[in-house]
């Protein structure tokens, strides 16, 4: 499978976005810590990381017995350049902004 | 508490030998990173980060902790006003492994505090991907415009 498609698989997926975003938040989190607080099985977090890992998503480093995961947002800035960056993106903002503006005024 | 990390990760198709020169040559830093990196490489030396628009704007000064060429760079990291502030200073280190046919680098920015982390987070994957592009396909990302 294309690096790419590794990408768009492992983000196709919500507990693994939920994942990112909690390493978002805090980098450098442990499996123990990344189960705390979530409704999923150690084991199937422990395969999402994984998964994540082959995307290139995040990367592990060993800090004595610990191994720490860190967010690596570094294929999502390729994904970014490849398809939004070059699509126009100031009028893409503009149009997010406004459609945001919108719902806020809704609410 | 300077204690925050970030680890940022590329896998490029090109040798480590050639990675390792565009880290510390000018003229490919340049193309991929608009500023150039001036030392002489020793461990214990200065370096500084340039701008290369022709001004020569010195933007980052530092020390080079620890050079083992072609594999692993140590340095640390600090904007021209901290220089004489230990305490706002943060690390880089570049380590890079072949991987079959690729290279795969890897930064680790650390010892940084919340207020810097938040500054310098949304700059490597930029420097990374453009890195990576001129590398593979000869051009750099025209990332900085």
């Amino acid at each position: 499978m294309k690096d790419v498609d590794l990408v768009f698989k492992a983000l196709a997926d919500p507990s693994r976005r939920e994942l990112l975003d909690r390493l978002a938040a805090r980098n450098g989190q442990t499996l123990s810590e990344l189960c705390k607080g979530i409704d999923m099985a150690r084991q199937s977090i422990s395969e999402h990381l994984a998964l994540l890992e082959a995307a290139n998503l995040l990367s592990v480093q060993w800090q004595g017995r610990e191994k720490l995961h860190y967010l690596n947002p570094v294929p999502i800035h390729e994904l970014y350049e490849r398809w939004i960056r070059k699509f126009e993106e100031q009028r893409l903002a503009a149009l997010y902004d406004f459609k945001t503006q919108l719902e806020r005024k809704r609410k | 508490m300077n204690d925050q990390r970030f680890v940022y990760v590329t896998y490029i198709a090109a040798t480590p030998t050639q990675v390792w020169k565009a880290l510390i040559d000018g003229q490919l830093t340049r193309q991929y990173w608009k500023h150039t990196n001036e030392s002489d490489w020793k461990p214990g030396s200065k370096w500084k980060h340039v701008t290369a628009d022709g001004k020569d704007t010195v933007k980052l000064v530092g020390s080079v902790v620890e050079v083992v060429p072609n594999k692993r760079l140590v340095l640390t990291w600090a904007e021209v006003a901290d220089a004489s502030d230990p305490s706002r200073h943060s690390r880089v280190a570049f380590d890079i492994e072949p991987v079959g046919a690729m290279v795969r680098l890897t930064i680790t920015h650390d010892e940084l505090t919340a207020e810097l982390a938040k500054k310098i987070s949304a700059g490597w994957p930029r420097v990374l991907s453009s890195l990576k592009s001129l590398l593979e396909t000869g051009r750099a990302l025209d990332t900085w415009a």
